[in-house]
């Protein structure tokens, strides 16, 4: 089966019991067996290859420019981890289907757990280190959702976040180191970067990217000093602390390791970093596991242990390391895999795993027993089981390892750690099982069904098989040593032997052993010294550093960030102002090269009445009503000024879009105070009237330098004034750059209108679906009502003028490509015309006879600009390029049909349906359904008051 | 006539910032229009001023205004019409949702003076 569907089919999977969850627990468990079952095949069926020595591999590319391929590789190493990443996970999945309770959502589960699969077997088939990273990050991930999938717990919940903290942080700092690794090798794949030891040792940047990437997989695989998440991470349900702490996730910074081995180890930062993490690893994990009183716990401070122990063996950098690394890794996995589950096992029918409360239970729960004895053994390292093996090649490899120069240093520490790992497995057996039987279980204990011992007990037999004849898996292992090593060295190892003489191997083993049953003996006076011991807690410091972040990240958020617009408003506008000046006061700026262009009387008028307007807004922006007048004003003669200086279409956009923007204005102002207080000090005003100033001085000098001087090199419009009829067939530039050679941005353009005009649709809508809807059914006009609400003559005016603006309309359409006009103005010229409606007859009125709703219309638009564009794909052109014709039908005169004139129609329809919608949102917040409104003209209301005060705009509330 | 531009630019900057500062919503957004005003303007203008030459194509002419920055105003305009429906339909929702139309997050409710 190709790799690619090894990886993928766990993801596909994936989906499968999230659906299945309904169709009952057999079947959810079922459908995710089957699918972990066709990868394992899928997997197997490589074997002959793998064994045979070659290197399967799969190969696409993904975004070659980023050197990021969907590379997979499956070599010896490779296969192996796969094959335990499958293998156990199948039995945890019938474990699993059996241990979950009936209140624990299975598919959700097994969701979880099938994402964590496949990224796993991502991982250790990547043959592209970037693509190991995503895999990398996505077991980070899915390992979040499984340590806290009892999200009731507290525990569970802490513990997925210290685990997604401590080893997020890692997989961070790996990413740098992965990126160096690349950038030293000139390549991101494995194969390629395997090959480069040389180059990779001798470069400068060789200890920062081997620092990184041991950060990452000290984090991952929990070795000291972060070894603190692993037994937190036990609050996840047992079948999860069993796959992630016996096959998978810490064992993928052991596996990275590996994998790097050829091209990292072997050089002295490697050796010190490596040995003596793993070395205080192995010895820290095995005393605080002696004393810890949770099963799970204690056999999590174990994995801490055994991985500083694998750890240790890659560090020491000979082959004979790398070689007892693979064999402990295997023994690793069936032992601890088995011990989790039988701790589970205990848990799940005693109801409890607190060791002081069990004993006793070898009578009660046989099986269990064999089971959890046999293994236990083998991690204590007792002969005849797998355990003893590679821990006796630990020990003989820890005889040539000399670490700060002092021989026995090594040797004697892992003497040590194997004592105390004897002791703690000693007492697991003898504690829980053996003893006097007990009376005051939580629950009364009693075997589980076969479905939850038969996963252990497969392993207990491969435990056994394997310690009595390791020559059945030697080949394998050497095998996989061998991909480890890569084509670096030989490896001199030939077989697995069980005796090996009289070596002092042996005596530390036997050392151990004795010593670890002593150490049982005089248990209770150890602990009540370990009790007293003042020892740091790793969650209380790890949660004071978290604290100790977030209250930083807070306060200097909140002094930035404290809710006060003016404030970062003041801050921008200071700071753009600060960093102009500095431009302007670091750069050149060149002599003038155009001359002062005379100013007539007219253009003086013009910018006198702009100034006294703008200055009157300022003054008396209190009077909101004024206010709308006088920036009326002012875009008057924003407009006005357009036309003055050679700019039509401008003109005639501006222009309509002022009457639309002050009608919007006045319908908000229907709701807001008409008055704005006086509530800032004058020291207030004095000090933003400055940046103010400063402001417009600021855009005054810019502005005045550059209309005094030359574009520096020819402007790109020489292009379009050029092309505009040649390939666009257009005379009126502005519109030809607007449809055709800008057209893209057009459509853009028209797609953010829309958005924002359904924006304020939706807000709208949730305005009045919520509380403020009563508050606007009973509120009280703060204005006098109008008494004639449809003025005669405004509804007979308007209603006759409606034909001719839309022909205006139509006309402006139609001659924008060629005169001044277009789609915008033509849509903002029509949009006036239909709010007119709105204004004289009424809201009602005119919403009864609008026959399209305005969403659609703006889709329909955006549709017809975009078919428009990809209608050019059909003759091989790209996206919207445009084509002409000339046409003539009599008696009309010749005119041009283009496919921009499409394009426009589409300009068109977005911009009324966008500013259509806008505006009657807002009159519905104004609108009261229930209230009877007469649909005629002179619809005089004789309550009115006698005079009423007349206000300018007011009449526009009609409805 | 750069002269009269320029300092139109100005002033209408100058009018913007001071009514982006204030403290309710419907200064802020008059202060945001004329903003708008202002840079439209400048962006305008940074194809030269040029009076009686609109860029609509003549047999008989050859100098035009530069139509480039024109179109990219025009469609700017437009924009800017969404942005300040859309701000106003913002200020407007937290006005009739809290009826309190001040733009700052106002610590305590009896405080009216806006220093913060």
């Amino acid at each position: 089966m190709s790799l690619f569907f090894i990886v993928a089919l766990p993801f596909l999977g994936a989906l499968l019991p999230g659906i299945m969850n309904s169709a009952g627990r057999a079947a959810c468990a079922g459908v995710t067996f089957t699918v972990s079952l066709a990868a394992f095949v899928g997997l197997l069926t490589n074997l002959p290859a793998v064994l045979a020595g070659e290197v399967v591999t799969a190969r696409v590319e993904w975004m070659p420019e980023l050197g990021l391929n969907f590379t997979l590789m499956l070599d010896g190493l490779g296969f192996f981890f796969a094959f335990l990443i499958l293998g156990i996970g199948l039995l945890i999945i019938t474990y699993g289907r059996h241990y979950l309770s009936r209140d624990d959502h299975m598919g959700e589960f097994f969701t979880y757990l099938l994402l964590f699969q496949g990224a796993m077997v991502g991982i250790v088939l990547s043959d592209n280190i970037l693509l190991l990273l995503v895999f990398w990050e996505l077991t980070s991930l899915s390992s979040f959702l499984l340590i806290g999938y009892w999200k009731h717990l507290p525990e569970g919940r802490q513990g997925a976040r210290m685990a997604l903290t401590v080893t997020g942080m890692g997989g961070l700092a790996m990413i740098g180191g992965m990126l160096i690794l690349g950038q030293i090798a000139g390549s991101y794949d494995l194969s390629v970067i395997l090959q480069n030891r040389e180059a990779i040792q001798a470069d400068p940047l060789y200890v920062p990217a081997l620092i990184l990437i041991l950060l990452g997989c000290f984090t991952k695989s929990a070795q000291f000093p972060f070894h603190f998440w692993l037994p937190h991470a036990m609050a996840a349900p047992t079948p999860v602390s069993a796959y992630l702490h016996s096959a998978t996730m810490v064992k993928a910074g052991i596996f990275l390791m590996a994998r790097m081995w050829p091209v990292l180890s072997g050089t002295p930062e490697w050796f010190v970093i490596v040995t003596t993490a793993g070395l205080i690893t192995m010895v820290l994990g095995s005393v605080i596991a002696l004393f810890k009183h949770d099963l799970k716990a204690l056999l999590a401070f174990s994995t801490v242990s055994h991985l500083g122990l694998i750890t240790m063996l890659l560090g020491t950098g000979t082959t004979f390391g790398a070689f007892a690394a693979v064999f402990h890794i295997l023994n690793h996995a069936t032992f601890k895999a088995a011990l989790f589950m039988s701790a589970g096992i205990v848990d799940h029918e005693a109801k409890t795993r607190d060791i002081r409360q069990l004993g006793g239970l070898r009578t009660l729960m046989p099986v269990t027993f064999t089971i959890a004895t046999l293994a236990a053994l083998s991690m204590a390292g007792i002969p005849f089981l797998n355990g003893f093996l590679s821990k006796e090649m630990m020990l003989e490899e820890t005889t040539h390892t000399v670490l700060f120069g002092v021989w026995w240093l090594v040797p004697a520490l892992a003497t040590f750690g194997s004592l105390m790992s004897a002791a703690y497995c000693f007492r697991f057996i003898g504690h829980t099982f053996l003893g006097p039987v007990r009376d005051d279980y939580p629950a009364k204990p009693h075997d589980p069904n076969a479905g939850m011992w038969m996963p252990p007990a497969l392993l207990v037999v491969l435990v056994v098989v394997i310690g009595v004849a390791p020559f059945l898996v030697q080949d394998f292992v050497i095998l996989v040593a061998k991909a480890v090593i890569g084509g670096t060295a030989d490896l001199e190892v030939k077989y697995i032997k069980i005796w090996h003489g009289l070596v002092p191997a042996l005596y530390m083993s036997v050392a151990a052993v004795v010593g670890g049953l002593l150490v049982v003996a005089i248990f209770k006076p150890l602990l009540k010294i370990w009790d007293a011991a003042p020892r740091p807690e790793a969650k209380v410091i790890f949660e004071a550093i978290v604290e100790t972040a977030a209250a930083a990240a807070r306060g200097f958020t909140h002094s930035l960030h404290n809710g006060a617009f003016t404030r970062y408003a003041m801050i921008g506008f200071v700071a753009i102002v600060a960093a102009g000046y500095h431009a302007w006061a670091t750069g050149t700026v060149g002599a003038a090269t155009r001359d002062l262009q005379e100013a007539g009387a007219v253009p003086i008028a013009g910018w006198a009445m702009l100034v006294a307007s703008t200055v009157g807004l300022v003054f008396l922006h209190r009077n909101r009503f004024l206010a709308l007048i006088l920036i009326g004003i002012v875009g008057l003669m924003v407009s006005i000024g357009f036309v003055f200086l050679s700019a039509p279409d401008l003109a005639m956009t501006q222009f309509t879009v002022e009457v639309v923007t002050i009608i919007l204005l006045l319908l908000a102002l229907n709701f807001l105070p008409k008055q704005t207080p006086v509530e800032s000090t004058a020291l207030r005003r004095i000090r933003d009237a400055g940046v103010a100033i400063a402001g417009g001085l600021a855009t005054f000098a810019l502005a005045y330098h550059y209309l005094l001087r030359d574009a520096v090199s020819t402007p790109i419009s020489e292009f379009h004034l050029a092309n505009s009829y040649k390939g666009g067939g257009g005379t009126n530039v502005v519109n030809v750059i607007l449809v055709d050679f800008r057209g893209f941005d057009t459509y853009g353009e028209i797609i953010v209108l829309g958005i924002a005009a359904l924006l304020i649709y939706a807000l709208t809508e949730t305005l009045l679906n919520g509380p403020v809807r009563r508050r606007l059914l009973n509120r009280l006009p703060d204005q006098p009502r109008a008494g004639d609400m449809h003025p005669m003559m405004m509804v007979v005016l308007t209603r006759v003028i409606m034909p001719v603006v839309l022909m205006v309309g139509f006309y402006i359409f139609l001659r924008g490509h060629n005169e001044p006009g277009g789609g915008f103005i033509a849509g903002l010229v029509v949009s006036i015309a239909v709010v007119m409606q709105y204004m004289a007859s009424g809201f009602s009125w005119a919403a009864a006879r609008i026959r399209y709703p305005y969403h659609g219309i703006i889709g329909a638009g955006v549709l017809i600009a975009g078919l428009t564009g990809i209608g050019s794909w059909f003759v091989g052109k790209p996206f919207l390029t445009s084509d002409f014709t000339y046409v003539r039908i009599p008696p009309f005169n010749e005119f041009e049909l283009a496919t921009a004139a499409l394009f426009d129609l589409g300009v068109f329809q977005a911009v009324v349906g966008a500013v259509m919608l806008s505006l009657e949102s807002f009159s519905r917040l104004a609108h009261r359904p229930n209230t009877p409104e007469s649909d005629h003209p002179m619809d005089i209301d004789p309550s009115r008051d006698e005079a009423p005060p007349v206000v300018p705009g007011l009449e526009k509330e009609g409805g | 006539m750069e002269l009269l531009v320029a300092s139109a630019i100005g002033v209408m900057t100058a009018g913007g910032v001071y009514l982006v500062l204030r403290l309710r919503t419907f200064p802020v957004i008059l202060g945001i229009s004329l903003l708008t005003y202002a840079v439209n303007v400048f962006l305008f203008a940074s194809g030269r001023l040029t009076v009686g030459a609109p860029p609509i194509l003549r047999d008989d002419i050859t100098a035009y205004a530069d139509p480039l920055p024109q179109a990219l105003v025009l469609t700017a305009i437009v924009i800017s019409f969404g942005m300040t429906a859309v701000v106003v339909m913002i200020g407007l929702g937290a006005f009739l949702g809290s009826d309190d139309d001040h733009v700052d997050e106002q610590p305590e409710p009896e405080t009216t003076e806006g220093e913060t």
